[in-house]
Formats: structure tokens, sequence, C-alpha cells
């Protein structure tokens, strides 16, 4: 049984104007159990919807979510999700902040603080438990996102482009620890990015999906061997004939969401 | 960046690092020089500088105005004069008011004062996020609010004075019903602005629709919700004093009414700076607890700078 399967989902959004906006449309996928599935696409395609319909934030328009065999119906708490924003709260120290899942989900308070002190030395963050967010830098702060996330050990793990705030350095080093501390768990992960290497340096599989409304255009299995080093297999001559043959998938995609944009900023100049 | 908790740099390094520019001889690096160096010796002088300043300005004007009363130009018969707002007050604390000691008709007021702020903004707070937090009931309250918030709720107190008497009841509510509304729009503002992603977030970590509201949106509004708290207070003291004069049998309102009534502009000034002092108390009161609960926020825009 797949750990997810989006079956001919398609999700439109009213629009102020009282049409409709199609962000995707007739779009199946199917991530296995313990599976890293990248999602690559151009700016706008409904990367991100594929992940709110998995994780029951938002209900499909037509087609189906299920998770592990059940048609997703709610939030489901075995999903974790990594935003693209800070979403960790501000007004909690770096502790709290990650011992909220545990809290939230019936733990007692020391249970909860242990398994938060673990998590945060599993990202590196020992020492800092009773900062506050703003104390810290970008980074620092997508691992506490991290450690907020994995610590309540989801068997599913949704990400939207969580690491697109950081700088290229930071990116590649947070990038080689995620694939660290996703081989703890293994849980069938979900990455949206728009940045084709992340995708491939990371994943088992690279999904490109159409400009908007999206659809799945092709899928490619990437054979690259694990453990990886994120900034390392980049050189590997098999990641750049990969990196040729999706990119052809890509090209046209990001050709035309381009086109549109700078059609639509004539338009409104 | 993360050694500080306060914003300023600590000076020591700071002292060490500027030496060797200025330094000629072996008595640059003497010890001396260092306290000229550290920068919160400087942010105090500067302190100490404004508020001799803001003193000065102070006595000139209470000067100038006693010499306008001396000098004929202002009657001190209906403008009041220093040294007879002076004397009052030392009258006052020392040999009491007429309706009986200062100390008693303060505690009154502030004790009126006091419970309508306290009823009004937690009032205000619950039902603020609750209306901001279900729809169904903003729909409905919505225009009712917002009818009631446009009476000149001054008014209420004649009814208040009227149906609940001449003693602490009738202040309470109007105070409450002053501090309500102010406490009430910036609460349902507030926990309407919260950040989706933070809500979503919680929602994914397994938080109830209870928790979030106790622990996203009640923190995320409490920004708002403290603002109001500091214009608050100063309704909440503006309705235990017009309460007091509408109608009362003690309280710093009432001392104000009589003044005015045997025509003693000083008591009726001495008044003023009574509940001015009050004021300012507690709103340095509410700015401490507002540092206190805001502590996550990031230095620069917690307050500090602002007041000093």
């Amino acid at each position: 049984m797949a750990a997810i399967e989006l079956r001919n989902v398609t999700k439109t959004f009213p629009t102020s104007g009282g049409g409709t906006y199609t962000a995707i449309e007739d779009l199946s996928l199917t991530v296995e159990d313990g599976q890293f599935c990248a999602v690559v696409g151009p700016t706008g395609c409904g990367k991100s919807t594929t992940l709110t319909l998995v994780s029951g934030l938002e209900r499909p328009t037509r087609g189906e979510a299920v998770v592990h065999g059940e048609p997703v119906r709610g939030i489901d708490t075995s999903t974790g999700f990594v935003f693209q924003q800070d979403a960790v709260f501000p007004w909690r120290t770096v502790l709290d902040n990650v011992a909220a899942g545990p809290r939230y989900r019936g733990r007692s308070r020391a249970e909860a603080t242990g398994l938060a002190r673990d998590w945060l030395r599993r990202v590196g963050l020992s020492g800092f438990e009773d900062r506050y967010p703003h104390q810290l830098s970008g980074g620092m702060r997508k691992r506490v996102a991290l450690a907020q996330t994995l610590v309540n050990q989801p068997r599913i793990l949704l990400m939207d482009e969580p690491f697109s705030a950081l700088d290229v350095q930071t990116r590649a080093i947070m990038s080689t620890e995620l694939l660290h501390l996703w081989d703890q768990t293994r849980p069938a992960v979900v990455f949206v990015t728009h940045d084709l290497e992340e995708a491939i340096a990371l994943a088992d599989k690279v999904v490109v999906i159409t400009a908007g409304p999206g659809t799945v255009k092709a899928e490619f299995e990437i054979d690259l061997p694990r453990p990886r080093v994120v900034q390392d297999i980049r050189l590997d001559p098999r990641f750049t004939r990969l990196y040729g043959e999706i990119w052809e998938a890509l090209r046209a995609e990001v050709a035309e969401a381009y086109a549109r944009t700078t059609r639509l900023a004539e338009v409104a100049s | 960046m993360i050694g500080t908790t306060e914003g300023h740099p600590s000076p020591a390094p700071a002292a060490r690092t500027l030496r060797p520019l200025d330094a000629s001889g072996p008595e640059a690096g003497d010890d001396r020089v260092a306290p000229r160096k550290d920068p919160r010796v400087a942010v105090r002088r500067r302190r100490a500088r404004l508020a001799a300043v803001r003193l000065g300005i102070v006595i000139v004007l209470l000067v100038a105005w006693q010499l306008c009363v001396h000098a004929g130009v202002v009657d001190p018969f209906f403008w009041g004069e220093p040294t007879g707002v002076w004397s009052t007050l030392v009258d006052w604390f020392t040999v009491g008011t007429p309706q009986g000691s200062l100390g008693a008709q303060i505690v009154v007021t502030l004790e009126e004062a006091v419970l309508g702020f306290i009823i009004g903004s937690v009032l205000g707070v619950v039902l603020g996020i609750a209306l901001g937090r279900i729809q169904i009931l903003s729909e409905i309250f919505a225009p009712f609010l917002k009818a009631a918030n446009s009476i000149p709720r001054i008014i209420l107190g004649s009814i208040f004075t009227v149906a609940f008497g001449f003693g602490i009841q009738s202040k309470v509510i109007l105070a409450v019903v002053l501090v309500f509304f102010g406490v009430f729009f910036n609460a349902f503002q507030g926990s309407r602005e919260v950040d989706r992603n933070l809500v979503a977030n919680a929602r994914l970590l397994g938080a109830s629709r209870w928790r979030v509201t106790r622990d996203v949106v009640l923190p995320s509004a409490f920004t708002w919700i403290l603002a109001s708290l500091h214009i608050s207070f100063g309704f909440a003291l503006i309705g235990a004093l017009v309460g007091e004069i509408l109608g009362a049998n003690e309280g710093l309102g009432l001392l104000i009414r009589s003044s005015q009534n045997n025509f003693d502009m000083n008591g009726v000034l001495a008044g003023m700076v009574l509940v001015a002092a009050i004021a300012l108390t507690a709103e340095g009161l509410i700015t401490l607890l507002e540092r206190r609960l805001l502590r996550w926020r990031p230095p620069q825009t917690h307050g500090g700078g602002a007041h000093e």
C-alpha cells in the first residue's frame, strides 16, 4: 500500500472577481512508504496546493487524496509539515516550540521536554533551548522547525520549499542534514521546490509539474547511491545526466510560466 | 547577535578595540580611559541631562505662573496659583480633606478604576477573541457592538448613578463600559490578523481548536491588546472620576466637585495633580507588564527607546 496517493485531484479556488482559479487539475501522484519524492515546477503551478491536500488543510474539489489507504478527511496527526516561511511560534522558547507537538498529542510536560531536548540535540541546537526564535539565524530557525515537526515522528513528511529563504551554502548544509535526519525514521516525503538541483540531490523520485493549472508532466527515478552529501553529489556525472534529462521536461513549463507573468505585467502596466 | 539579549553590545570589547586607535603612548591603555568609552555611562549621562532639562521646564512654567499671579495678569480666583495648589495638597495630606482622610479618597477612586479596568479588559479580551474566532458570532453581534460604540458613553453615567446609587458600583460599571470597547475592538482585530501559517502549523502539530486559540491567537493578539491597555486605564480613571462627580459620597472626583462648588480652583488643580500622579504610575506598571509579556519580541520593536 502506498503511503500517499493523489487520485485525479483538481483544486479550484474562488477568486475575488467572482470567478474560479484552477490551481491543479487532474493530478495523480503516488509516494511509497519511506520514499523521498521531490516535486518541481515553475512558480504558481500549484505545487504547494498538492501539499495542503495531502495534509488535510484543504479538501480537493474533485478526486481523492489518500494516505495509508484512508481518504484524507481532515488534519491527520501522522503527517508533519514544514512551511516555507517561519512558522515557529515567536513567543515560545526553542525548547517550548519543539515540545509543543508532543504536548498537543497528550504527553506529559516532562516527557515532551525530554523528547524536545533529544531532537534539539539531533538538529544540533543543544544549548539554545532558552532562546527565542528572533535571537536565532534563519538556518537555526529552520532547524527548530525541523525538530518541531520530526519530534512527532511523522510517517508522512511534507515540505514546502523549506530552505528557499536560506543562503546557498546554508541551504546545501541543511539539505545534507535533512537527509541524515530522514534516514533515522524514514517517513515518506513530498518535498516541493523550484530548484531542480536540490530536488535531484535529495530525492528518490522527481516529479515535474506543468505550468498552472498543475498536473504531472513526467516522473524520474533518481538512482544515485545513498547516503548522499548534497554538496558533493552535484559533481557526479550521473547527476549531470539526470539534470539534463529532467531539465528538458521542465524547461518548456518554466518558459510558459515566465511568459505568462510577463504578459500579466504588460497588461497591468 | 546571539550573545546579548539586551541589544547593547557588551562594553568591554568595544573599549578594547577602540584603544589601539587613539593609543599614542603606554598611558593610552590606562584604565582611566575605559569608563569614558563605556556606552552605558554615556546613555546614563544623557538621561540625567534630559531629566534636568525637563525639570527646568516645569520649574520655569510654575515660577512664570506664580509671577503672573503676583503681577495681576492671572486671577488666582479663576485659575489658581502654584503655591495655593501646594498648600492645599499639604493640607490634604497632613490634616485631611473635608470628606475624610486623603488616603481614603485615593483608595476609593483607585478601587473603582482598577476594578473597572480589570473587568472591562477581561470582558473585552474574552469577547473580542471569541467573536474574532467564531465567525457566526461576529456576524450576529458586530452591528450591535458598532452601534453601542457610537453612543457617547459618558452619558450612561447619569443612568448608572440613578440606577445603582452613590456607592462604588455605579462608578465601576461606568469604567467597565468605557474600558470595554477599546480592548474589545483591539482583541477582535488582533485575533483576525493572526499569521495563518502559525495557525496551520499548530493544527498540524496536533493542537485542538481551543489550544490554537490559547497558544497562537491569544499571544499574537496580545501585541494589540496591550497597546489598548495603555489607553484603557486612562478611560477607567475617567469613568471613576466622572461617576464620582455625577454623584458620590467619597473619592477624588467628589473632592474635585466640592472644590469647584466652593470656587476653590486650587483644590480642583490639587485633585488633578493627584489624578495625574495615579495615571502615570499606572502607565509605568502597564509598561513593565508589557515588557514582561512581550519578552519574546525583537528588542528594537518592544518599546524602550520610545519612552526614553
